[in-house]
């Protein structure tokens, strides 16, 4: 068999792809391009909810707030790692995050402005990101694979809790009430955005559904999540704001509203609401953490030659 | 292995006890016995927990600030981890502070509803950090001296805070060893590096000499058994400093045992740094009384 022939027959037989196995130049762009993109995420991700760990209301919730962004981090060093077994190095893809060559989840260029926006963001932001992602658990590619099972189980967790701290918020005041509906009303559009484009207007989804590192189309996953998603909002005494949504019996799924597409190419583009400033701190950061890493490098290559010297 | 299952998972609502997972618990020292040992001042032992305990709250907030801020991801792991271990020393102390304490507040009441004169964390805990060579700085000297201190609460005539001494002791091992790598890292790097870790270091110079002047309440329950005399962890500081500092290429920083001069932050007297910490700390809860969260 030619190299080619082991690869379509490793895609066709469901097994995975490994890092020093053959593979389409192709299919290594976008695996590095599809992880890098996820890597991003995670990364910029810590900045919504990271700005409420100094804030947050009482020390049980600080404590699981700083331990969720911190998996993110996680998540993201887990990434990157992945990333780098196709050849990539972690600090060029930084370098391409910041200064916009590759993107990441358009969903964390929106403001958390109160804590209540901290249980959505784990409610529905999680909740999404897990409908995406249970998938990839099956992607083609191993590496990409085996990160997501852990990534999913703690992302599953991290939906619970912020699940939670909304039920808690419910039973509380009714002006933590009011705030739970406010920041359902301001997430539960974008959440719907993560899923991407409609499935007419997703020029890559048939390519990687050939290459089994997408399993279901944007729509599916869309759906899935409204699904899942209804019940829940019902349990917690929201109304999720879409005057279309309703129960299809017929579908056996709940129909819904369009999303405002064109705001999804706005953010996506770089125009939405807090692009600039997510990409601005984490600029400065990398900026400012460089001679730190200057010394490591240097610290580390004199203890080298100074165990080749003895 | 169905990957799939983990949407089952998530619309599952009959299984209340895995939500609560390392989550549920509301109270730290739940189930733990609070009675007071023989020959310890109940007011004593409440403000020993509060000095301890605010030395944690009060650094794990100072190095909250570092998230999103790290050089590099491994460090952004690493100082979340320390700051979350700290804020969990925290909890459990501020919660027997709270019991022995008897008036019904909980660690909540007393990190969110205490004015800054009430604080009775070091001064060093609160000063903001102006790189990341102070950030290593200050973080190598409080958690060695920290560690010394644990190591030798851990045998306390206070069954409650020997238990909450051991369990940090594993915690500061860990925290001092990655301040000294950082120290090390950076003394002996570059050149800026070097210049910067030594300014650190001379930085924090002046705080240090509070942690080792012992406050009446400390002195009284070191000699019921209860407490660690701070001026006894001296020698193992002054070592472990040296030791560090020798590796990274930096001088051991001169410190006045009179610095800071005067009642300090153990006797609650604070500089701006506790009020800008606090200041964002309360913010949210004080400002919806009566919510739950």
């Amino acid at each position: 068999m030619t190299t080619e022939q082991v690869f379509a027959s490793t895609i066709e037989r469901d097994q995975r792809v490994e890092p020093r196995d053959w593979m389409p130049d192709g299919y290594r762009r976008t695996m590095i391009r599809q992880i890098a993109q996820h890597a991003h995420s995670e990364i910029i991700g810590m900045q919504p909810e990271g700005e409420w760990i100094t804030r947050a209301p009482s020390l049980r919730r600080k404590a699981i707030l700083l331990a969720k962004v911190q998996d993110e981090a996680g998540h993201g060093l887990y990434l990157y790692s992945a990333a780098e077994t196709l050849g990539a190095d972690r600090g060029d893809l930084t370098r391409r995050l910041i200064e916009g060559r590759q993107k990441y989840s358009s969903i964390f260029n929106y403001p958390t402005r109160t804590f209540a926006d901290v249980g959505v963001i784990g409610w529905l932001v999680d909740g999404a990101a897990i409908c995406n992602q249970v998938p990839l658990c099956r992607s083609s590619y191993g590496p990409y694979a085996r990160a997501m099972i852990r990534i999913c189980k703690e992302e599953s967790f991290h939906q619970r809790q912020g699940y939670e701290l909304l039920m808690t918020m419910m039973r509380g005041t009714p002006e933590q009430r009011a705030m739970v509906q406010d920041a359902t009303d301001r997430w539960w559009w974008p959440s719907l955005m993560m899923f991407g484009p409609p499935d007419a207007d997703s020029p890559n989804t048939a390519q990687s559904m050939a290459w089994k590192v997408k399993r279901h189309t944007n729509d599916e996953l869309r759906q899935r999540f409204v699904d899942m998603t209804v019940p829940q909002a019902e349990a917690l005494g929201v109304t999720l704001p879409d005057p279309e949504l309703a129960w299809n019996a017929e579908r056996g799924h709940y129909d819904f509203g369009t999303p405002d597409w064109a705001e999804l190419k706005r953010v996506i583009s770089g125009d939405g609401p807090l692009n600039a400033q997510r990409i601005a701190h984490r600029r400065r950061a990398d900026e400012e953490g460089a001679w730190v890493r200057e010394a490591a490098a240097a610290h580390a290559a004199k203890r080298a030659t100074g165990r080749a010297a003895t | 292995m169905s990957f799939d299952d983990a949407y089952q998972a998530l619309t599952d609502h009959d299984d209340d006890a895995r939500w609560a997972y390392g989550t549920g618990f509301t109270d730290p020292l739940a189930g733990v016995p609070t009675d007071v040992p023989d020959g310890a001042d109940p007011g004593d032992l409440t403000a020993y927990c509060l000095m301890l305990g605010d030395d944690a709250l009060v650094l794990s907030h100072r190095l909250q600030q570092w998230v999103t801020r790290a050089p590099e991801l491994e460090d952004e792991l690493a100082v979340a981890n320390i700051a979350l271990d700290l804020l969990g020393q925290a909890r459990l102390l501020l919660s027997r502070a709270g019991a022995v304490e008897g008036a019904g507040r909980d660690e909540d009441a007393l990190a969110y509803h205490r004015d800054a004169g009430d604080f009775r964390n070091v001064l060093l805990a609160e000063r903001a950090d102006a790189d990341f060579a102070h950030l290593v700085a200050r973080l190598l000297v409080f958690a060695t001296w920290r560690l010394a201190l644990l190591d030798r609460l851990s045998a306390s005539g206070d069954p409650v805070l020997a238990a909450v001494a051991a369990k940090g002791v594993k915690e500061v091992t860990y925290h001092r060893e990655y301040a000294a790598g950082w120290v090390v890292r950076l003394g002996d790097g570059t050149e800026l590096s070097h210049r910067r870790m030594s300014d650190a270091m001379a930085a924090v110079a002046p705080l240090t000499g509070e942690l080792f002047r012992a406050h009446p309440v400390e002195a009284r329950l070191a000699g019921a058994g209860i407490a660690v005399d701070p001026g006894a962890l001296r020698p193992e500081f002054d070592a472990v400093l040296a030791q560090v500092c020798a590796a990274g290429t930096l001088t051991v920083p001169a410190a006045d045992p009179a610095d800071p001069a005067g009642p300090a932050g153990r006797h609650g007297v604070h500089g701006d740094g506790l009020a800008a910490v606090l200041g964002e700390l309360q913010a949210v809860a004080r400002s919806l009384p009566g919510s739950t969260w």
